[in-house]
């Protein structure tokens, strides 16, 4: 962290070279160019295979193909991601990352494969894949974004979800993800805050202790056009989105 | 091919319900006839396109990006004629369509990745130009790496004895080729590695030195290379001279492919680099339309790779429209835009179209890129600026038909 009057948010992003399957890289540019816009100074930094895990504020991690997500969760624990995490550091995670937080996962075929078991959460594979747009409710809000996995996640008991399903299949196809203090997961691939600025923004003034000015822009736009489009798709049942 | 004649009754049944129902889907106006009659004609006789492919020589032609460039590059270059699926239609309905079209004993094939095994076992083919492989279209598509393990299953098989012209500069395509009896190796300058980072044989990181890559495993870039595109294009020790028409390095690396597969069928190089500069528009891609008083250079880019290409080969002066759609054809998901670095459009002022122009917006705001969105293209009919418009599958279309040529 940096002097007293001007901490350095620091923002890493974890193998991107192995879990980027979707443009997640997005969410780190978001979190970002919100943070700068806000007067938040921000040092954005990629872990490849290899690498050692630094001090962070804000650890992400995207979705990925079997292979690499099995190699991820590899590195992410030999690196001391559960350390960092231990130590206050926020993760921010989407689909195969999500997995990779939990107790287990699924992977090539049924074998099980062991998680960082940073929340009681085990991971199965599901009798067909979850592919469409999805929408969540989160307390008053909305959170909307587009899955694409064959998992199935069974949260431990007092494992908080991140939301409850309106449209897609998300963990089990009542809930989605998992939240806890300074931990944000999610089956919403891909630029998932850059369709929610209301998240990303959410977690930047938790990691960083201060609420945040207003900053309007077109993303707000992008916000309240997929909540329209994906409100009418569940008021009328219908199940375009891919999910039978 | 086989006379009709000589066919056993079912296949000729099906070989003339697809002429006959293509032909009345040609006059009713319904599209350019190819899908539907195929797909009856399949239906008929489900072995159609190996009857069809029999006695004739065929190259098939796959990869993420510039199958339907590098296929029109084949059959100019050849110079003799040529079945070929040119509408894009490249599913086995759309390759039986053609074949009952033309009688050529020729085929260039287009050939859509996730059916390449299919089509090579239908068609037993001389050659199989493999281009690249990339994330495109993820929320239908095989992910990228089972795909390139599907194509080195349907290479390492006693029933393909053809040769395989392959990009070296991608580790995916390596790993697919490198089990097939004749490998012709093209040495292309490397572009797009994010989807190839991690080995394909042992999941550990690949090494990238300026055009080179190596896995600590073992697994390499092939040094024996048949063709060379760096200082110029050398194919087989000898340099060929192509004045393409069309624009940017990603057509010079199909040109490569094109030359190094004809070189694999016999052809004579001189005459078929000669017949490769006249290719100047492919199915509406890189010609030059008119929208009001604008003259439009319409390109498709339908996914990361292709449109990090396109993005590269701008020219300074143009306007720069994009237009993005996020319908079946286009994948529903229209999360790739972050994978594109449209931070080198800085400092120009972007337009945004199509479906998902919020989305587009959205992007560009965070790539610091100055954007308006349009609503409504008939605003933009105003105005006599040289225009680079940008457009996914679905969009690109739509502008080819709201557009005239010039």
């Amino acid at each position: 962290m940096g002097g007293p009057e001007r901490a350095v948010l620091k923002i890493c992003v974890l193998y991107p070279d192995l879990l980027g399957t979707y443009g997640d890289g997005g969410n780190a540019l978001v979190l970002a160019q919100r943070a700068l816009a806000r007067g938040i100074e921000v040092d954005v930094r990629s872990v490849t295979i290899g690498a050692a895990i630094p001090p962070a504020s804000i650890y992400l991690l995207g979705g990925g193909e079997d292979g690499p997500q099995r190699l991820a969760c590899d590195l992410a624990g030999e690196g001391g991601l559960v350390e960092r995490v231990n130590e206050g550091g926020a993760v921010v995670a989407v689909c195969a990352g999500l997995q990779i937080l939990g107790s287990s996962f699924a992977i090539e075929g049924d074998a099980s494969y062991p998680g960082l078991g940073i929340v009681d959460a085990v991971t199965t594979r599901g009798a067909r894949r979850s592919v469409g747009e999805m929408a969540t409710s989160v307390g008053e809000r909305m959170l909307v974004g587009f899955e694409n996995h064959g998992g199935v996640t069974t949260l431990g008991a007092g494992v908080a979800a991140m939301g409850e399903m309106l449209v897609g299949r998300g963990n089990d196809g009542r809930v989605d993800g998992f939240r806890a203090a300074r931990l944000w997961a999610t089956y919403a691939h891909g630029p998932v805050l850059a369709l929610n600025p209301w998240l990303a923004d959410e977690i930047l003034s938790e990691v960083t202790g201060h609420d945040l000015a207003p900053w309007p822009s077109v993303a707000d736009r992008l916000y309240e056009e997929r909540c329209a489009v994906l409100s009418t798709r569940r008021a009328d049942g219908d199940r375009r989105s891919g999910h039978r | 091919m086989d006379d009709v004649r000589t066919l056993r009754p079912r296949s000729a049944l099906a070989i003339g319900v697809v002429r006959g129902v293509n032909a009345l889907s040609r006059g009713l106006g319904r599209g350019s006839g190819t899908v539907v009659g195929g797909r009856c004609g399949l239906a008929i006789e489900p072995s159609l396109l190996r009857v069809l492919a029999r006695g004739r020589q065929i190259v098939l032609v796959s990869g993420t990006n510039g199958k339907t460039t590098t296929s029109a590059m084949l059959r100019a270059g050849w110079g003799q004629p040529v079945a070929a699926n040119v509408t894009g239609a490249n599913m086995p309905e759309g390759h039986v369509a053609a074949l009952c079209a033309s009688g050529a004993s020729r085929a260039v094939l287009e050939t859509d990745e996730a059916w390449l095994p299919h089509v090579v076992a239908a068609t037993a083919p001389a050659a199989v130009l493999l281009l690249n492989l990339s994330r495109d279209q993820l929320d239908r598509a095989s992910e990228v790496r089972q795909l390139a393990q599907r194509w080195r299953e349907c290479l390492d098989v006693p029933y393909f004895s053809g040769t395989v012209v392959a990009n070296a500069a991608d580790p995916l395509v390596v790993f697919a080729a490198e089990v097939a009896a004749k490998v012709a190796w093209v040495d292309l300058p490397a572009t797009w590695r994010d989807d190839a980072a991690s080995c394909p044989h042992c999941t550990r990181a690949i090494v990238f030195v300026g055009d080179d890559w190596s896995c600590p495993c073992g697994f390499a870039k092939p040094r024996d290379c048949a063709t060379r595109l760096d200082d110029g294009l050398w194919i087989d020790g000898v340099r060929r001279d192509v004045a393409l028409a069309l624009p940017g390095a990603f057509n010079e690396a199909n040109a490569a492919m094109a030359l190094t597969g004809l070189a694999r069928l016999g052809v004579d190089l001189e005459p078929a680099a000669r017949r490769l500069a006249t290719v100047t528009s492919v199915e509406g891609r890189y010609g030059r339309r008119r929208y009001g008083e604008h003259v439009v250079r319409v390109l498709l880019a339908k996914n990361p790779a292709g449109t990090a290409a396109l993005l590269s080969s701008l020219s300074g002066d143009d306007e720069v429209w994009v237009a993005i759609n996020a319908q079946v054809a286009d994948g529903r998901d229209p999360s790739w835009i972050y994978d594109v670095p449209f931070e080198e459009l800085r400092g120009r002022h972007v337009v945004c179209l199509g479906e998902r122009r919020l989305d587009l917006a959205t992007r560009l705001l965070y790539a610091g890129v100055s954007a308006e969105v349009v609503d409504d293209p008939a605003v933009l009919r105003r105005g006599t600026s040289a225009v680079t418009l940008i457009a996914n599958y679905t969009a690109f279309r739509e502008w080819v038909g709201r557009s005239a040529p010039c």
